[in-house]
């Protein structure tokens, strides 16, 4: 492969490396220029005011939102496109979708596939993506279900589960498929306050299994415990960034204590 | 409280209220009862000028199980479904093709639709009938060579009259089904790693389908009833039998009435059954399926004679 790797630059293995990205919906900038890593196994949290940016980055990531400027790779790889020498060819639907099964993806709003129980969620990627059989994925499925606590909901329809509930089971959807990398998009803003911690609770046994994360979130509880990284986003670009307790406590920039003030 | 302390000296079956229920002289609406009057007396009124009208009624039941008249029920019911079928696959891929990203296959879904939705399904069925003027004989190379008219048959012209025409309007409903989907739910799929094809198969289109059969019911029930236009085509379906057996029989009006009442069985008949498709196409996405009629009834059944073993 041509491409320039970043696997082994000397800070450990990096999981997602975005160079410089920028995103802009028709007149509208909405990443102008984004630098960040993100290191294998690590849990590396985006917070920010909502429109700065971070779910767009979120979902650049596994190339449901196409980037205009700079590089961005996952697991050494350049999301969305091919590079042969200096130029750039772009990847077929069905190249994306290869790379995007190494991607979990939870979402705020969970968008549990409504016609199918809680099961047969967590088993349709399994059998219609990587083909395995019905009766393993069933069993697989299960587990997961068991993993984060709902091995008594299999059965049931999404619509018949709580919020919480649906959001774990969301979360056993994108573990089905054995990714590499997780990606959160404000998990727990859908939720009643008392459910929200179902969820974390889950995502922090998640963290601890050693899975790499990266987790929009309001939840500076969370970020402070069980992220390894922090990144305060606001206006498109990455104005702090730093050790969740670190920035959290002890915050550099005038925009960040203006926002942590309003938050905490 | 006091009412705590009632209920348990009070007799069993009566519910534990809280304040007293209220016992009140409801409304009399005398504008109800004079409307019902009214309404009643106009339809026996209907009835009854019908009764002494000059038709031989009882030549309907006499006709009803002939031979050509349940043939032609047959035929009326092979071309429903044919044509449906034509639409439905046709309406799915117009559909599809009017939402596709390539401004060739959009525009071609969009002109279709404009055609055929604007112009009178009669119509369409006569041209087709005499394409002959235009294409004086089809020549499919070494399959098949034949005269335009003994091409296009009046099975052919009725099946492809009703279907193309049919495929417009469905078209229409399925593209307003594939829409009804939250945005979300590709987005979940893709992030999965799961193909457009996949996502529109398992995810889009079964949720698409809770939007598209109500309106699908009502285009078969309209179907039914539309292929008594192929009548003018030389077609044998049960308005023209009815027609045919009325000139022959001299009970042209009673045959009417026959076709009438046959439709309206067979209708009815597919009522029933978009009741139940409806119901399968519900699972999930509300919490209890409403309940079939049967369960209905025997609910009924059931909680009557629960009650009968409460009060005995």
């Amino acid at each position: 492969m041509t491409e320039k790797t970043v696997k082994d630059n000397g800070s450990g293995t990096l999981m997602v490396k975005a160079e410089g990205v920028h995103k802009s919906f028709g007149p509208v900038q909405v990443l102008k220029g984004i630098d960040l890593e993100v290191k294998a196994g690590e849990v590396f949290c985006l917070i920010g005011p909502s429109g700065s940016g971070k779910s767009t980055f979120l979902r650049c990531i596994n190339h449901l939102e196409k980037i205009n400027a700079g590089r961005l790779y996952v697991d050494g790889e350049l999301v969305g496109y091919r590079q042969h020498g200096d130029k750039l060819y772009e990847l077929r639907d069905r190249e994306v979708a290869l790379k995007r099964r190494d991607i979990g993806m939870v979402f705020q709003r969970f968008n549990l596939f409504p016609h199918m129980t809680a099961v047969e969620n967590v088993m349709e990627a399994p059998v219609q993506v990587k083909g395995a059989s019905r009766a393993q994925s069933k069993e697989r499925a299960i587990q997961l279900l068991e993993r984060v606590g709902l091995a008594d909901k299999a059965g049931s329809y999404p619509s018949q589960l709580s919020g919480g509930q649906q959001q774990r089971v969301a979360i056993a959807r994108a573990l089905a498929m054995d990714p590499k990398l997780m990606l959160f998009d404000e998990p727990t803003s859908a939720l009643d306050p008392e459910l929200v911690g179902d969820v974390l609770d889950v995502m922090r046994d998640l963290a601890e299994s050693g899975m790499t994360m990266v987790v929009v979130t309001h939840e500076m509880g969370f970020a402070r415990e069980v992220g390894d990284s922090l990144v305060f986003m606001d206006g498109g670009v990455v104005v702090e960034s730093g050790h969740p307790r670190e920035v959290l406590t002890n915050p550099q920039h005038e925009r960040t204590k203006s926002f942590l003030s309003k938050v905490l | 409280m006091t009412v705590d302390i009632d209920k348990t000296a009070g007799p069993a079956d009566v519910p534990p209220a809280g304040p007293e229920a209220i016992r009140a002289i409801p409304v009399r609406h005398y504008g109800r009862w004079v409307s019902a009057v009214v309404a009643i007396a106009l339809l026996v009124a209907i009835v009854y000028a019908f009764s002494q009208g000059k038709i031989n009624w009882g030549a309907i039941p006499d006709y009803f199980f002939d031979d050509r008249v349940l043939q032609g029920v047959g035929k009326t019911l092979m071309l429903t479904v044919l044509s449906m079928l034509i639409g439905v696959v046709g309406g799915i891929l117009l559909a599809v093709m009017r939402l596709s990203k390539n401004p060739v296959t959009s525009s071609i879904a969009w002109f279709y639709i404009w055609f055929f939705r604007g112009t009178p399904v009669l119509v369409q069925l006569v041209v087709w009938f005499n394409l002959g003027l235009v294409f004086t004989y089809i020549d499919l190379g070494p399959i098949y060579k034949d005269y335009w008219s003994s091409f296009m048959t009046p099975l052919l012209t009725a099946l492809l009259g009703l279907g193309l025409n049919e495929a417009a309007y469905m078209a229409e409903i399925c593209r307003a089904g594939l829409l009804s989907v939250d945005e979300g739910q590709t987005e979940a799929a893709h992030a999965l790693g799961m193909s457009h094809g996949k996502t529109l198969r398992r995810i889009i289109i079964p949720q698409a389908m809770r939007v598209i059969v109500p309106p699908t019911g009502n285009e078969v029930i309209n179907m039914l009833k539309t292929t008594s236009l192929v009548s003018v085509v030389q077609y044998s379906e049960l308005f023209r039998v009815a027609q045919d057996i009325g000139q022959t029989s001299g009970a042209p009006a009673e045959m009417l009435f026959l076709a009438a009442a046959w439709y309206l069985l067979l209708t009815s008949v597919f009522s029933v059954g978009q009741f139940y498709l409806e119901r399968y196409y519900a699972r999930g996405s509300s919490r209890q399926l409403p309940p079939t009629p049967w369960q209905k009834v025997r609910a009924n059944v059931l909680s009557l004679s629960g009650r009968k073993g409460v009060t005995a």
